[in-house]
């Protein structure tokens, strides 16, 4: 079957990120596929680079990089949702004359055409958050 | 392109941060692909219609943003009825014109959607 995702909070004000997550994770082990992780709302927080937790805590963003890497899974965030908390991407800031970098790796910047696009594609779509 | 019935589900007050303008710009979004689009009002969700708010000067009145729903042809907006009567609410309180449902019809009327956008 094939998923598309959304998350909407952030890491620390709830722990739908982390249920998706491990949704994410069960969906593929069993063979499906997400087609698409849309981060909106306050679900942009995900995508930080720089968020630095103490050790002894989950560090989110590189779960997700992680993710992303193993299985070629397609995160977006939202660029107006980023933008209006301060996540700047590279080429975004640099248009913007700062030399911010915020996006962890694997993230892309996107818009919420895409995220119709995924729902659209999807068998079933899902909301976390 | 696909065509899918999408179904808003909003539940949350006016001034819930940005979500509010979030939620419309995703529904705005949606409705300008050409989708099938109709908006649920549950909870505290029908304040968001509520007419005659009087907000700071810095503070949007949610009543006037959702005029742009008609400029997308987004026309069709259900209320839950106990939502507006456990809040002392008439469907004529709201800035646009709604259909009213009961909390008993909800579950079919959810039925006619492709997907349930909860927000």
């Amino acid at each position: 079957m094939k998923f598309a995702i959304q998350i909407n909070s952030s890491p620390y004000h709830a722990n739908s990120g982390q249920t998706a997550y491990q949704f994410a994770c069960a969906a593929l082990a069993q063979g499906h596929q997400i087609i698409r992780i849309f981060f909106y709302h306050d679900g942009v927080y995900h995508a930080f680079r720089y968020a630095m937790p103490p050790d002894d805590e989950r560090q989110f963003s590189q779960c997700w990089t992680t993710l992303a890497r193993d299985h070629q899974i397609d995160l977006l965030v939202c660029i107006s949702a980023a933008q209006r908390r301060g996540l700047l991407a590279a080429d975004e800031a640099r248009r913007q004359g700062k030399t911010d970098n915020d996006l962890a790796e694997g993230f892309r910047i996107g818009g919420l055409g895409q995220l119709l696009e995924a729902t659209l594609a999807a068998d079933r779509f899902l909301v976390f958050g | 392109m696909a065509m899918k019935r999408f179904l808003f589900c909003l539940r949350k007050p006016p001034h819930s941060g940005a979500y509010v303008q979030e939620m419309l710009d995703t529904i705005l979004i949606t409705a300008a692909f050409d989708q099938t689009v109709a908006l649920l009002l549950l909870d505290d969700a029908v304040f968001q219609l509520k007419t005659h708010q009087q907000p700071p000067a810095d503070m949007k009145d949610t009543a006037a943003i959702f005029k742009a729903l008609e400029l997308y042809d987004v026309t069709t907006i259900y209320v839950e009825q106990e939502s507006l009567q456990e809040r002392g609410l008439l469907a004529a309180d709201l800035f646009l014109p709604v259909q009213v449902c009961a909390r008993k019809d909800i579950a079919a009327l959810m039925q006619q959607f492709d997907v349930l956008f909860p927000g």
